[in-house]
């Protein structure tokens, strides 16, 4: 089967172009693909037509450095049954369960096609997602334990239910969904630009750049006239510089959690100190902690001046000293390692198996990072650099990692504040009234701090986005979570959960 | 008369070992910290506040925090502060001091198991293994105090451990013995690095779980009833530092507040422990307090190794 090889420096892509296969043939053609460990679904999803869906499949090859788009149509009176990829690669699963939910097609043979984001009794009258049919073992030993959906503590709603063994954790089922706020739908019906950015900016709240940064891209990409390329390339500096930052910002920030899931008092007091100078500069330079307002379509309202750039460049040096000390610190402490080390492990393997991508991946030695595998923006021709990872898959390589990652990230902000500091200004305001490329797709691919963020929209005849399609990391990975958990003890749920910190907004949507 | 004098010194230590844990805990972390009396506004505060308990819960639920103060109470009339007689003393008091505590434990856990919550079950369990395992701790200390005294009561004990004429190694012994008794505190009163007091992660607590589900008044007498344990059995080892150091009831007072210092030193710089090494942590004070307890016997036996 033909796949239409594209990139993500790429432009849209106009729907005909697009090959349209016989789902066997794609079916057969996909699984075979998805066996090599270089390739993954970035994402897979259905839009209508008006004879019935299309089904556009985004598949990243590593190696190669290319998104290959396919797609198949499926009418509305069709009786084929699809045959499910979630049985041979499970980690079709979220893709696959999305599409159930949202219109009613079913896969053949998937193994558990329970709902994403909705009720599991949605046909039912008064449907309630509190009325999940959680998984269950008999015994006599066994014991079940509900965490959630409310929690202690200010943290997203989630349902967490362990079917322990005494302390052991032998099953961990998670149900989301509390979060679902429809934003696709929001930003596909809504005509404002403005408001889409901003829409795209709450879809999660840590990850306020990554995913305006996304969303604009993709809003540009669509655009009838382009970026002129000396704009974009100043353009995507600034936003690298500020994602860099945001990546800095959540990193220390979780590295204070996890000090004060375990009672680390020392670790935690740091990092919360140096996360607030890093948010605080990102104040300083948008008037926003999270960089929200930052990113905006084919212009910024806040350009780098040789002050900001000063005072972020000061930041961060001060900042990166004192983290090293910590990090010195907490590789040095018996009592830290003790909790961290050989805790939660996921291998290589079953990374791979379930599709996990980002920093989570790259803990246990699956170097799935868009920014070298799929640059844009300065990457990697400004910038250079390679994917920091580590091996060993447990939450002292998730910890460590995050160390390493600061240090490069704050590595590339130095460079491209190097490279932004010639004296010029960007002096270009947003622009939100661009019209749209009709019957096209456009994607783009960003390196968020939990890793590969995809937008994606379709535009239909008349240039108005018939289809706008969000993911987010914590998608693939929340399944490693729970595989990380079995045979652990229960009490180390905590550290193993702030140690991935995936997002629940961003999975519900 | 004496006997109120020590129950006031006891009471007012157990007010002042949170503030104090809280100071140096703030002051080792470089934050302006909470007030030093703050743990007594909260506890003004709920006590003016009314009781919620769950649709599960029977008498044993509302008994508990009864039962759980008397019990730390009474075991409080028992221990003298250094030449102070406590208001009760009998040959053999040791031992009912010891199972006060375990009654006061046993309140708890069967409050606990009445909720029916998943949550306060583990907890239940978790804290009957390591307060069982903690027991002969404190017996093998009171045993070797008694062994080095000759008597059985506290009051007698430790006026006795002054009296006579301490060896340097007997010194040691003695000193040794505080240190056990400060592990002690930390596991009977949830502390780093058994328990972390101040988390709000449910799954890994062991005290606070046990407690989820009381409010207003029945919490209070459970957060005073803590404080109070921790006092008593820091007096136990302020005691026993004090008949090495001199000093009467100012020295154990001092030694009460530097054990508190020593408790948030120790929160402030270590991680605790993870839940299934807590049980390695426990036997290692036994295997001191054993160790102890031998080395005090051949002290007292005049065994010479030639």
């Amino acid at each position: 089967m033909k796949w239409l090889t594209t990139y993500n420096r790429g432009g849209s892509v106009a729907l005909e172009e697009i090959p349209v296969a016989e789902y066997g043939e794609f079916y057969t053609s996909l699984c075979d693909r998805l066996a090599d460990p270089a390739c993954h679904i970035a994402d897979y999803f259905a839009v209508k037509e008006s004879e019935g869906l299309r089904f556009f499949c985004l598949l990243m090859d590593d190696k190669a450095g290319t998104v290959d788009l396919a797609s198949f149509r499926y009418g509305y009176y069709d009786d084929r049954a699809l045959e499910s990829v979630t049985a041979v690669r499970p980690e079709a699963h979220p893709f696959e369960r999305a599409v159930t939910e949202q219109t009613g097609v079913r896969f053949r043979g998937n193994p558990w096609a329970k709902p994403l984001r909705y009720p599991s009794d949605g046909r039912r009258g008064r449907p309630s997602i509190d009325r999940h049919p959680f998984y269950t073992i008999a015994g006599d030993a066994l014991h079940e334990v509900n965490v959630g959906p409310i929690h202690a503590g200010i943290i997203e709603p989630g349902a967490f239910r362990f079917i322990c063994n005494g302390e052991k954790v032998l099953h961990l089922e998670i149900s989301l969904g509390y979060q679902h706020r429809g934003i696709e739908r929001l930003i596909t019906t809504s005509g404002n630009r403005l408001r889409q950015t901003v829409l795209a900016e709450s879809i999660a709240g840590d990850t306020a750049v990554g995913h305006s940064t996304a969303c604009v891209t993709v809003i540009e990409k669509l655009a009838a006239p382009g970026l002129p390329a000396g704009l974009s390339a100043r353009l995507a500096a600034e936003r690298a510089v500020a994602i860099e930052l945001e990546r800095i910002a959540m990193h220390i920030a979780d590295t204070g959690a996890l000090c004060m899931d375990i009672g680390y008092q020392l670790g935690q007091v740091a990092c919360e100190a140096l996360r607030t100078i890093v948010i605080n500069t990102t104040l300083a330079w948008c008037g926003n902690r999270f960089g929200k307002g930052l990113v905006r379509p084919f212009g910024t309202r806040y350009p780098i001046t040789p002050e900001v750039a000063d005072r972020i460049r000061a930041n961060l040096a001060g900042v990166v000293r004192r983290y090293r000390e910590v990090r010195e610190d907490l590789k040095s402490a018996p009592s830290v390692l003790a909790r961290f080390e050989d805790c939660g492990i996921v291998s290589a393997g079953q990374l791979a198996r379930i599709g996990a991508v980002g920093m989570a991946a790259r803990a246990g030695g699956l170097k799935r990072d868009v920014r070298f595998s799929h640059p844009y923006g300065p990457w990697t021709d400004t910038l250079g650099g390679v994917a920091e990872f580590r091996t060993q898959g447990d939450v002292m390589a998730r910890l460590m990692l995050r160390g390493r990652e600061i240090f490069a990230s704050a590595g590339y902000v130095t460079a491209l504040l190097d490279v932004l500091d010639d004296g010029k200004l960007c002096r270009a305001e947003p622009v939100y009234d661009v019209p749209l490329r009709p019957l096209s797709l456009a994607y783009s691919l960003t390196e968020g701090w939990r890793g590969e963020i995809c937008h994606t929209a379709v535009t239909d005849r008349a240039g108005a986005l018939a289809a706008y399609k969000v993911k987010d990391p914590s998608v693939h990975n929340w399944l490693a979570l729970a595989l990380a958990m079995r045979g652990e003890g229960i009490s180390d749920f905590p550290i193993n959960n702030k140690s991935f910190n995936l997002s629940y907004c961003g999975h519900d949507l | 008369m004496t006997g109120a004098v020590c129950i006031a010194i006891l009471v007012a230590a157990g007010a002042a070992m949170p503030g104090v844990i809280n100071r140096v805990r703030a002051w080792l972390a470089g934050r302006r910290g909470v007030a030093f009396f703050q743990h007594l506004y909260n506890l003004r505060a709920m006590l003016r506040k009314g009781v919620v308990t769950g649709h599960t819960a029977t008498l044993i639920f509302r008994a508990a925090p009864s039962v759980y103060l008397a019990a730390v109470l009474t075991s409080l009339l028992f221990i003298p502060v250094g030449g102070l007689r406590p208001l009760l003393s009998f040959s053999g008091d040791v031992v009912l001091f010891a199972y006060l505590l375990a009654l006061s434990r046993i309140a708890l856990i069967l409050a606990a198991l009445d909720t029916g919550s998943s949550f306060e079950g583990m907890g239940a369990s978790r804290e009957a293994l390591y307060g069982a395992m903690v027991e002969p701790a404190l017996f093998i200390v009171a045993g070797t105090v008694a062994l080095v005294s000759g008597y059985t009561s506290f009051a007698s004990i430790f006026p006795a451990l002054a009296a006579r004429g301490l060896t340097v190694e007997m010194a040691i012994v003695l000193l040794l013995l505080v240190y056990v008794m400060v592990k002690v505190v930390t596991v009977e009163c949830g502390r780093i690095p058994v328990d972390d007091p101040r988390t709000h992660l449910e799954l890994t607590m062991i005290h606070e779980v046990m407690v989820l589900d009381y409010s207003g008044v029945d919490l209070a007498m459970i957060t005073a009833a803590g404080w109070l344990k921790m006092a008593v059995l820091s007096a136990v080892a302020g005691n026993i530092a004090a008949a090495v150091t001199g000093g009467g009831a100012v020295a154990v007072v001092l030694w009460i507040l530097l054990i508190a210092a020593a408790i948030a030193t120790v929160e402030s710089f270590v991680a605790r422990n993870k839940l299934s090494r807590n049980t390695t942590y426990i036997l290692t004070i036994v295997a001191i307090a054993f160790v102890l307890f031998l080395v005090a016997f051949l002290l007292e036996s005049d065994i010479t190794v030639t």
